[in-house]
Formats: C-alpha cells, sequence, structure tokens
C-alpha cells in the first residue's frame, strides 16, 4: 500500500472517531446540565469550562465567544468552522482524507463519509444544532457507527483496514482518558461532598459519555465511585470504549501489518505500543491513584502520541521510503 | 398524464428524437409511450433520486476560476439519448479507421516523416506544433501504439450525418459519467432499460485493464500498474480514482513516485515497489521537470529517463498531442487516405487554417459567421462563436488570428442536432454532442455510446461542463428490429 494512502486512512479514521467523540462528551454535558439545574443552584459556566479545556481549544474559543454557555459551546463543538476540532471540521478532513484514498476504500464506505460531510455541510444540520441538539448529536455517534460497521463489513482486512483500527482505537484511547480528565476539571459546587449527589451525577455523565454506564452496572454494584469509574474505564479488558481494550486492539493491529508475533517487536511504534499494552495489563487503580489520576492521564496521551509519531515513521513517513525493495 | 412532449418545439435543427412536429422517431416509441402515461410527481422523483445518488457517490467536478475550486455535479438529464444499431455501426467503423490512421500517422511523424516528404501535410504544420515532441524522434514505443485511450467528439449536422469535430488524444475525460450515468438510469428507469436491448457499457475498465497490460515493458504478463493523477484538486478527480478502483490498480500522485536507475518506484508502507506501465492523466508538459516544465510539481523527475530506456510504459505516449493539434485535424481525412488508401468514414467539418494566407483572408472576412478556436486550448476555452459574438469581440478575435495564425483555426458554425431535455419544467430542444472513448490495445475497442453533453442553456452550441452543459446517458440498441414495436 502506498505510504500516502496509509497516512490518509490512519486519519480518515481518526477523525470519524474524533468526530464521535466530541458529540458524546457534549451530549453528556447537556444532560447533565439539565441534571443539574434541577437540583440547586450551580454556575452552568463551571459545567462548560472543562469541556473547551478537554479539547484544548481555549484561545479560539475565547476569540470567538464572549462566555462558555450552553449554546456557545455547542455551537463550538458542532459547526464552528474556525474550530480544528469541531465536529464538522472533523468530517471534512475525514472526508478529504477519504477522498485521495477512494480507490482504496469500498465505494460504501467513501458514500457514508460523504453522506455524513453532506449532513453537517447542509441546512438539516444548522437547524437541529439550533433546535434539537441531542438530534444532532445522536446522528452524528449513529453515522459513525454505520461507517464503522460498513468498512468491517465492505473492506478487505488486510493492510488498509488495519491503518483503520488503528486510528479509530489510537484517537478512541485519547478520548477516552480526555473524557476521564474532564472530571479533574470540575469542582464540585460549594458546599457539596465528594461522594455527594452531584459528584455521583457527574460521574454517572462520564460513563454515560462512554456508553459505559450499562457494561458498569453489570460488574460493580451500588454507588458510581470515583476510583470503580477509573477502574474501569481505563483498565478494563473487554469493554470496547476502555483504554486497555483500545491499545490491546491497536497493538494487535501493529502486529497483523508487519507480521511480527506479539511477543516481540518489529519496529519502534510496536516496541511502544507493546510497552504501553503491558503497562495497563499489569498496573492496578491503586497505583493510578498513587500517582495521580490526572499526570496519569497525561502520560498516557503523551505516549500515544509517541506510538502515533513512531507509526508514521515507520510506514507513511520518508524512513520508509529508503528501503529499496528486493526484487 | 404528465403531458411532457405536447409543447415540444422540433426547430430548424436535425431532432433525435423527433422527425417533425409530433412525429416520434421508431427507435424512441417506447420511450415517448412511457413518458405519455408518467405523472409530473414521478418523473419529479426520479430527478431527484438521481441528483441524490450523484451527490452521495460524490461524481463531482471541480470548477477553476473560483475562490475554492468548487465541486459540482455534472448535470444530469433523464432523456436518454438513444442511437440504433445500424447508426451505431457506421460510427464505429469511422472510429476504427481513425484511430488506425492516426496511429501511423504518428509513428510515421517520429520516425521517417513520409507523409510531410510526399508533401501531403506542410512540414511546418507539423514543426510548429507546441505539442510536437523532436526529442521522441526515432523512439520506439511499445507495440508502436501511441494514442491508447481516445475521446472522439463527434457532432450531427442538419442532416444528421455524423461529423468529427475533434479528436482527443492526450488525457481525455468523461468516461466516468458514461458508466455512472447508466447507473443512474438502471436505478431510475429500470423498464424501460428492459424494453430496449441497450448495450452495456460496464467492461469499459476491464478492457482499459487489458490494454495497460498489454503494454507492458517486454511483454511482462503479470505488470504493476498505477494511475498517475495530478491529485485532488484536479477537476477530473473524481473519474480518476474511479477508474482506479474499477481496475483495481493504485492512484497515485507524482510524490508517491521515485524514479532511481531508469526504474520507476511507488513508495509503499513496505518500501518501494517498482511500477511497470502508467496510465498517466497528467499532460506531457508536466510529467517529469527535469525534461519538460521545470516548475512542475505533479510530476516524478527521472520518469522520462525510465520510459526512454523502456522500464516503464506510459498511456497515452509522450508526443501525441501533435494528433490533436486542431490544425492537424484539417489533414485527418488526407492521412486516412494516404495511410489506409480508403476514404474517410466519418467526415471532418470543413475548417480554415489560419496558417494559410487564402484560409486566413476568408477567416477576417467571416469571423460573424465562423466558430474560431485555438489550436491547442480545450474544454471550450479560448474560443469565439462568431455569429453570438459582438462586433468588438469579433474584431479583438481578428487581431489576435492576424498576431498568431498558427494558432488558430476557424469553423462553419454547424448547427448541431437537438435532443429533448428537461429544461424548466418542460420538454425543449437542446445541442448535444457524443464523445465514444476508442481503446486501442491488442484490438481497437469502443464503449457502445460515449459521453452525449448536452448544452442546457436555450441556444447554446457549447456543451462543456465548464460552460454549463450537462449530460445524458447514451443508449446504443443491440438491433433495431426490437426497437421499432412500439409499446
Amino acid at each position: 500500500m502506498l505510504s500516502r494512502v496509509a497516512d490518509s486512512l490512519y486519519w480518515m479514521s481518526r477523525y470519524i472517531e474524533r468526530a464521535e467523540n466530541n458529540a458524546r462528551i457534549a451530549d453528556v454535558n447537556l444532560q447533565m446540565l439539565l441534571d443539574l439545574t434541577n437540583q440547586k443552584e450551580s454556575d452552568p459556566q463551571q459545567q462548560w469550562d472543562p469541556i473547551i479545556s478537554s479539547l484544548e481549544e481555549n484561545e479560539v474559543f475565547a476569540s470567538l465567544y464572549d462566555k462558555p454557555d450552553g449554546r456557545a459551546v455547542i455551537d463550538f463543538v458542532s459547526l464552528q468552522k474556525k474550530n480544528p476540532n469541531s465536529i464538522y471540521s472533523c468530517l471534512t478532513n475525514a472526508r478529504e482524507n477519504a477522498r485521495t484514498t477512494s480507490e482504496q476504500i469500498s465505494s460504501e464506505m467513501w458514500e457514508q463519509v460523504n453522506r455524513l460531510y453532506l449532513f453537517v455541510k447542509g441546512d438539516t444540520a444548522k437547524k437541529l444544532v439550533r433546535n434539537s441538539p441531542y438530534e444532532f448529536f445522536k446522528r452524528i455517534i449513529l453515522g459513525s457507527h454505520l461507517f464503522q460497521g460498513i468498512t468491517d463489513a465492505t473492506m478487505t482486512h488486510g493492510e488498509g483496514w488495519d491503518f483503520i483500527r488503528i486510528g479509530k482505537l489510537l484517537e478512541r484511547a485519547d478520548c477516552t482518558s480526555r473524557i476521564l480528565d474532564v472530571k479533574y476539571h470540575i469542582l464540585l459546587p460549594s458546599g457539596e461532598k465528594v461522594g455527594g449527589n452531584v459528584d455521583t451525577i457527574q460521574w454517572m455523565s462520564v460513563l454515560k459519555s462512554c456508553s459505559a454506564l450499562e457494561a458498569y452496572r453489570k460488574i460493580y454494584v451500588g454507588q458510581v465511585a470515583p476510583w470503580r469509574v477509573a477502574e474501569f474505564l481505563i483498565t478494563h479488558a473487554a469493554f470496547p470504549r476502555s483504554i486497555r481494550f483500545s491499545v490491546d486492539c491497536f497493538d494487535a493491529a501493529l502486529h497483523h501489518i508487519s507480521g511480527s508475533s506479539e511477543t516481540r517487536y518489529a519496529n519502534e511504534a510496536e516496541r511502544l505500543s507493546g510497552r504501553l499494552r503491558s503497562d495497563l495489563d499489569y498496573i492496578t487503580i491503586g497505583d493510578i491513584f498513587k500517582f495521580g489520576l490526572h499526570e496519569y492521564l497525561e502520560s498516557i496521551q503523551e505516549r500515544l502520541v509517541e506510538v502515533s509519531n513512531a507509526m508514521q515513521a515507520s510506514y507513511c513517513g520518508e524512513s520508509a521510503i529508503e528501503n529499496l525493495p528486493r526484487d | 398524464m404528465g403531458d411532457f412532449f405536447s409543447d415540444y418545439q422540433v426547430g430548424d435543427f436535425f431532432d433525435e428524437m423527433f422527425a417533425g412536429p409530433g412525429a416520434v422517431r421508431p427507435h424512441y416509441s417506447k420511450l415517448f409511450a412511457r413518458f405519455k402515461e408518467m405523472e409530473r410527481e414521478e418523473f419529479e422523483r426520479k430527478r431527484a433520486l438521481a441528483a441524490s445518488t450523484f451527490l452521495t457517490q460524490g461524481v463531482t467536478f471541480t470548477v477553476y476560476n473560483d475562490d475554492q475550486g468548487t465541486e459540482r455535479i455534472f448535470p444530469f438529464d433523464l432523456v436518454p439519448r438513444i442511437i440504433p444499431a445500424e447508426e451505431w455501426d457506421l460510427v464505429e467503423r469511422g472510429l476504427v479507421q481513425r484511430i488506425t490512421a492516426l496511429n501511423l500517422f504518428l509513428h510515421d511523424i517520429y520516425h521517417t516523416q513520409n507523409i510531410l516528404r510526399d508533401g501531403v501535410i506542410p512540414k511546418q504544420i507539423v514543426w510548429e506544433a507546441a505539442h510536437f515532441r523532436p526529442e521522441f524522434m526515432h523512439f520506439d514505443v511499445p507495440r508502436n501504439i501511441y494514442i491508447h485511450i481516445c475521446g472522439t467528439d463527434l457532432i450531427r449536422d442538419k442532416d444528421g450525418a455524423y461529423l468529427v469535430l475533434e479528436d482527443n488524444a492526450r488525457c481525455p475525460s468523461g468516461v466516468s459519467y458514461v458508466i455512472e450515468n447508466r447507473q443512474t438510469m438502471k436505478r431510475t428507469f429500470p423498464s424501460l432499460l428492459g424494453q430496449y436491448r441497450v448495450r452495456p457499457v460496464e467492461d469499459y475498465s476491464q478492457e482499459l485493464l487489458n490494454v495497460l497490460r498489454y503494454i507492458a515493458p517486454g511483454g511482462k504478463t503479470e505488470p504493476t500498474v498505477a494511475l498517475l493523477t495530478p491529485g485532488v484538486y484536479n477537476s477530473a478527480y473524481f473519474e480518476h480514482s474511479f477508474l482506479a478502483r474499477s481496475m483495481g490498480i493504485e492512484i497515485v500522485e507524482g510524490r508517491d513516485l521515485v524514479a532511481q536507475g531508469g526504474r520507476v518506484f511507488m513508495r509503499t508502507t513496505m518500501g518501494l515497489k517498482p511500477v511497470d506501465v502508467i496510465y498517466r492523466r497528467i499532460n506531457d508538459d508536466f510529467l517529469d521537470p527535469q525534461v519538460f516544465r521545470k516548475d512542475s510539481g505533479l510530476g516524478v523527475p527521472g520518469l522520462v529517463e525510465a520510459y526512454r530506456d523502456g522500464n516503464v510504459s506510459l498511456a497515452n505516449s509522450i508526443g501525441t498531442g501533435i494528433a490533436d493539434d486542431k490544425a492537424v485535424y484539417h489533414f485527418v481525412p488526407k492521412m486516412i487516405r494516404y495511410y489506409l488508401g480508403e476514404d474517410p468514414i466519418l467526415p471532418n467539418v470543413p475548417t480554415y487554417l489560419a496558417t494559410i494566407k487564402e484560409d486566413l483572408a476568408y477567416i477576417l472576412e467571416h469571423i460573424p459567421e465562423l466558430v474560431i478556436k485555438a489550436v491547442n486550448e480545450s474544454g471550450g476555452y479560448g474560443m469565439l462563436i462568431g455569429p453570438q459574438a459582438t462586433k468588438a469581440e469579433c474584431e479583438r478575435f481578428g487581431e489576435k488570428v492576424k498576431k498568431n495564425p498558427r494558432n488558430y483555426i476557424a469553423q462553419p458554425v454547424v448547427p448541431l442536432s437537438r435532443a429533448p431535455a428537461f429544461c424548466d419544467e418542460s420538454m425543449q430542444g437542446r445541442h448535444i454532442d457524443l464523445r465514444p472513448f476508442v481503446l486501442y490495445g491488442e484490438k481497437v475497442t469502443i464503449i457502445p455510446g460515449g459521453l452525449t453533453r448536452v448544452a442546457l442553456r436555450a441556444g447554446s452550441l457549447v456543451v462543456n461542463s465548464s460552460q454549463g452543459g450537462g449530460s445524458k446517458d447514451t443508449w446504443i440498441l443491440e438491433d433495431d428490429t426490437a426497437s421499432k414495436n412500439g409499446g
């Protein structure tokens, strides 16, 4: 496969996953806000700040809006062209990448990416964002799921598919760590105590962002407790949005591409991802809290970037090019 | 009922569907009957379905001279153009004859130049042509084929006779629309398509791949074939990716290729992989900055060297632009007589060459009646349609012609045939042309039909997509007996 194409497939997939995750975060926060306003007075501004922080676009946001109220944040996250990580920007980038690889992906995949792009570009999306953001976010999430289903059902499970998987899972691991980190930024309203009502609602919303509340309930009985939520989202071996599960899967995909055994490594990307993987296999939630949850999540994000860079250097960059073929 | 054709004006043109007011030509009778029973709402539904199909599939082209290079759908008209088998047989024979002569001409021009020595074509016509490549004199192309893919534009005159308007022997585009248009008709008019026995167009990609494999260096049996595109911002990018996908080959940009030691490689995730045949959709000028335009960022440095060494084949070959030069066009009928000893089956449109003294005088006197074209332009750019131009425009163009006569030709305005198209809520006669695609490999194969382009603006004679044109599906009938029995 062409190096450029591998790179584009990887990014196409990352952008679609990113659009989905942004929709999840915004949607859940929207709902949480409703829950909280029914409680007692809480400052809505406080509620939206962490979202903007988690998107790492504080400055762009500040340049566009006066204050972070719900309407501004929803606009910023959904259709704002000036936000490089808005759902609109993500899907535009995904579609551009798909367009340069449209002979590699199946036509059904291309049509789905294109349909999503046309949707966020069109008037229906504008109306939905204004009148029923919940519905808008729902359609983005469903659209992304549909894309993943189409991908698995119509594309040969070869190299290109592996690059798509790696893009999706790296992005997902990164997003789950950010969603979890959002809670770190959320301050409890004054007078509220840890483990209290508001705190529980906030932790539940973290789980909901990852479609994880029901899965969590099946494992842990009783109160939603912070360390359990973190344990579940970081180290669960089989939940498809946990960090560990995502890392396991992209590590497998990396080995699938190179053909090397999963107990060894054939390049720097595999070495880094293998290390991250074994770390997640053996770490306990106690270790994580001792280290500091926020610090640990940040280190995960940095290590994901390292894997991504190494993967691109091995397959998509200049160093891949100098290897002359043996023929 | 929809009553689509009750107010239809046949006009003073050859109409594809009507022999006269209300007189439907036999091969259109089933279509006429189908529209007669169709409600307006049903037709509107079909139109909406067709439009949304093109949009979601991303069947778009990019319009230049625009801030962002806007993507647009190539407008599609739902009334197909139908050509009887007997008529098509003549066209097909004419096209085979023409491509054969053009290839013999190119071989001759790049070797002994007998046709110039025998005085059939004036020397300077060839030597002064912008796309003549003297640096490829005495170079042998694989299997002696120069033009592997040709898009020949045909028009019909007032009496319905087919004429060749121009040959596109460099990188003709449009074939993906032929295939997509058919897909759309299958979805929107399945039963009508079933009533006619229409020759399929879908195997074009397979035939094209056969041609590309046939010209592999040294007759290699399992060559690696790639399509070279200028990139995603090119107006025909959709087509490039469509063809690559349907042939199952890689689509590459210049930056994906590297030439080393007289060979060309693709940069892949597993290192460099050799490429044997390149279907290039980039013009000669941009192929290799070491040989042609230095500023080309689209090409591959060293590509031409590999081509000269015979390690990589190109389709079309370098230097075919001399064959579709609009001044050389004038001499194609003579070529056919010279190389094949046959009379041309498809005549040319009469052409005046500004480079010939008497012709120049005639052109300058008759600008308001003529179509004047720059010899190296295509896509409807660089031309003047005399009868539709103002006096000042005519004068300005006359000056240009006088200044650079080799660069211009002129033709009388041919009243192109018309076919019904749905415009402004009713069926109206619109001018059309036809671009069949000719493939030259082990044998010559021609896509049954080709791209029928239609000038959707009332009265317009320019069918190019960049100038407000659209397209229709083109139906070539298997045999004519079936189509005549009404129904």
